[in-house]
């Protein structure tokens, strides 16, 4: 095993049985100490319960009294591959801005389907927020099989069910299971009540999904955090794509301003050469430019720059119970930039659980629905298309909270 | 970018957003194995400076290796220490073995906690809790509000999409900020291992036991160990079946005493 992580979040509506199955996939695969079973079982019967993997998660005592997942969680365990990270996201309508926090982690996801139920509400919005988060590898697992006889006919139904549903919003999922995650069908082992399935279980298709690719090929992206002078004066931010390089010539956004890379500043470390993607770093400068924070750096050699501009189109995600108005001013963050916005247009507003028009050019956008907007900022930003750097192409609009999280779909020089 | 590598990048871009964000901020030292290495991350982070306090919460009960180590190392990193002691309810005799431990720890840990942050007005505490650590504190945001009373108000937390974290903080709320709620136990001793972080000596096994979790004498169990090095833990970490805080009788003493005790504002 090497020391790849994968972090993945598991989706569906509630009650089809995402604790569960991660209470199912911690214990088969060993990863739960004999203290923690004891303190399930403990738990169960002190609620004259039969023994429930959900218990594993769902820890607050709210949540084990409803048997309802409250908020996101994290835990860990790991196969012969690699190391996992599971995040728990809440099924339960109310709890859907603590999904989006979780799944906003993931680089992969399960969408868990009841076989009894089928598609239900939170299935499709969970799944649109995935597709709106840009998660591409997703597997569907039919779940609680054993409650409908292990039958295909029915499993072929649900499965048709939501892949056309999936169809709608560019998702295709890598794999379909059917699993029952209470009895173990399909999860580690495979099952003998569905010897008309061949294909992987839960974890030998989690094993073939990639960990997110570092973006080290990438344009270099340094995006400045701080400016610090405790004995010198360095530059302290994270590089979101490419490799800073000692000597590079640079180019500072928006200023336009452009100076050379003169060190790479690491605390006892000596002649650091570069910073690859995703690495925390400081740099000294060979002139003294006013940077601060929000800037963005880029190679003047590089082929692709950022884009500089003041107005932006985007998807809206809104989770907040005060509706976001036309006309707003509200604060726009992208990386570590931060300006005033204005909502300018609110063009559409689309019910997230069923994809349904609700209104065009819209007057405000209510909790839980998703909006295509145009956005005015009360200055210029640094921004880029989503599908070619993450980390500038998205955005989250907050009051004294974040209420909203966006994707960006154009830009306007 | 190795695993230890990406976990280090991700503290220290929290460390730097957090002072950034609020500058009245200091770091919770319990002087363990985690909040040392959460030192030893802002020292990094600030080129070997640590430009804000640490806060010692002393019950009076911890072990005599923890205040060596602390009175060593402090000065060593050359920070500002706050030592935060709730005298009043010592004086008055509250002790572990008087009453029951939700009591002790309320008074002699969240109270001193608060009167610390009362007394010097802190808006921002960093603190080493990790997810893997208990299911209550796999609830955790990065970035944790906190109200005046201290309670945390766990059914309406904030959202945190991606990196971008609370970032205001109104009135008397405080905002508890986690650097290394991604770490597992096992990482922490390896990176402890690669870079030679300074631990109290009751991590290492002595006669057959070692403490895994370290707190107040009175309430730290050992467990059967032989791992009496840095490496020798690695190894055995990687293998256990028992749980990091199994020596810690505060976590057990009733079913869900360590959402209560969270709620009620502790560590």
């Amino acid at each position: 095993m090497d020391d790849e992580t994968l972090k993945f979040v598991i989706v569906g509506h509630i009650d089809h049985g995402k604790s569960t199955l991660i209470g199912r996939l911690l214990f088969d695969t060993g990863s739960l100490n004999e203290d923690k079973i004891n303190e399930i079982k403990e738990i169960c019967e002190s609620l004259g319960k039969d023994f429930e993997f959900g218990y594993v998660m769902d820890h607050l005592e709210e949540e084990r009294m409803q048997s309802i997942t409250i908020d996101t969680a994290q835990t860990f365990f790991n196969t012969e591959k690699r190391n996992y990270v599971i995040i728990d996201a809440p099924g339960h309508v109310e709890f859907i801005k603590n999904m989006i926090t979780g799944a906003s982690q993931a680089e992969a996801s399960i969408l868990i389907v009841d076989a009894e139920e089928g598609v239900k509400e939170q299935t499709k919005r969970h799944a649109y927020i995935l597709s709106m988060l840009g998660l591409d590898q997703i597997i569907v697992v039919i779940n609680k099989m054993d409650l409908v006889g292990y039958k295909k006919d029915r499993f072929d139904e649900v499965k048709k069910d939501i892949l056309d549903f999936l169809v709608g919003l560019n998702i295709k999922p890598s794999y379909v299971i059917p699993i029952s995650a209470k009895v173990g069908d399909f999860v580690f082992n495979r099952s003998d009540e569905m010897k008309w399935y061949d294909g992987p279980t839960v974890l030998e298709s989690l094993d073939t999904f990639k960990s997110k690719e570092v973006a080290v090929d990438g344009p270099l992206r340094f995006v400045v955090q701080d400016v610090y002078n405790f004995e010198k004066r360095i530059i302290v931010g994270r590089v979101e794509s490419g490799i800073l390089r000692r000597g590079d010539r640079i180019r500072v956004f928006p200023s336009g301003e452009e100076t050379s890379v003169k060190g790479i500043e690491e605390y006892l470390k000596e002649d650091v050469k570069d910073a690859e993607a995703k690495k925390c770093t400081g740099m000294t400068t060979e002139d003294k430019l006013f940077l601060d924070r929000g800037d963005v750096v880029a190679r003047c050699s590089d082929d692709k720059l950022p884009i500089i501009t003041d107005m932006v189109s985007a998807n809206l995600f809104w989770m907040d119970k005060v509706p976001l108005k036309r006309g707003e001013y509200i604060s726009f963050r992208c990386a570590t930039q931060e300006v005033p916005c204005e909502v300018v247009k609110i063009n559409k507003t689309i019910d997230s659980s069923t994809l349904e028009l609700i209104r065009e050019d819209a007057g405000e956008i209510k909790n839980r629905e998703v909006a295509d907007v145009i956005l005015k900022t009360a200055k210029p930003v640094v921004l880029e298309n989503f599908n070619e750097i993450q980390e500038l192409g998205r955005f989250v609009l907050s009051r004294e909270d974040i209420c909203g999280g966006g994707i960006i779909t154009e830009l306007q020089r | 970018m190795d695993h230890l590598d990406a976990l280090e990048s991700q503290s220290i871009y929290i460390i730097r957003e957090a002072y950034k964000q609020f500058k009245d901020i200091c770091i919770l030292w319990s002087i363990g194995k985690d909040s040392t290495t959460l030192m030893w991350l802002v020292r990094k982070s600030f080129f070997g400076k640590v430009p804000f306090p640490a806060v010692h919460i002393d019950t009076g009960y911890k072990f005599k290796e923890i205040y060596e180590f602390r009175d060593e190392w402090s000065e060593e990193w050359d920070f500002k220490l706050v030592i935060g002691k709730n005298e009043e309810a010592i004086e008055s005799g509250m002790a572990p073995d008087k009453g029951d431990k939700l009591a002790c720890c309320g008074q002699l840990k969240t109270a001193a906690l608060k009167q610390t942050i009362a007394e010097h007005d802190f808006k921002a505490l960093l603190l080493g809790i990790r997810r893997d650590e208990h299911g209550i504190r796999a609830k955790e945001r990065v970035f944790s509000p906190r109200n005046k009373q201290f309670q945390w108000d766990y059914k309406d937390q904030p959202p945190e999409l991606w990196d971008q974290f609370k970032n205001r903080q109104k009135g008397e709320q405080h905002i508890r900020v986690h650097p290394l709620l991604h770490w597992t136990e096992l990482d922490i001793w390896k990176y402890v291992q690669r870079e030679n972080i300074p631990v109290v000596d009751l991590y290492f096994a002595k006669d057959g036991k070692r403490y895994r979790s370290i707190g107040c004498e009175t309430c730290c169990n050992p467990v059967d160990s032989d791992a009496d090095t840095v490496d020798k833990i690695v190894e055995e970490l990687k293998t256990t079946d028992i749980s990091e805080r199994s020596g810690r009788a505060q976590d057990k003493e009733r079913a869900y005493m360590m959402q209560k005790l969270r709620a009620l504002g502790y560590m």
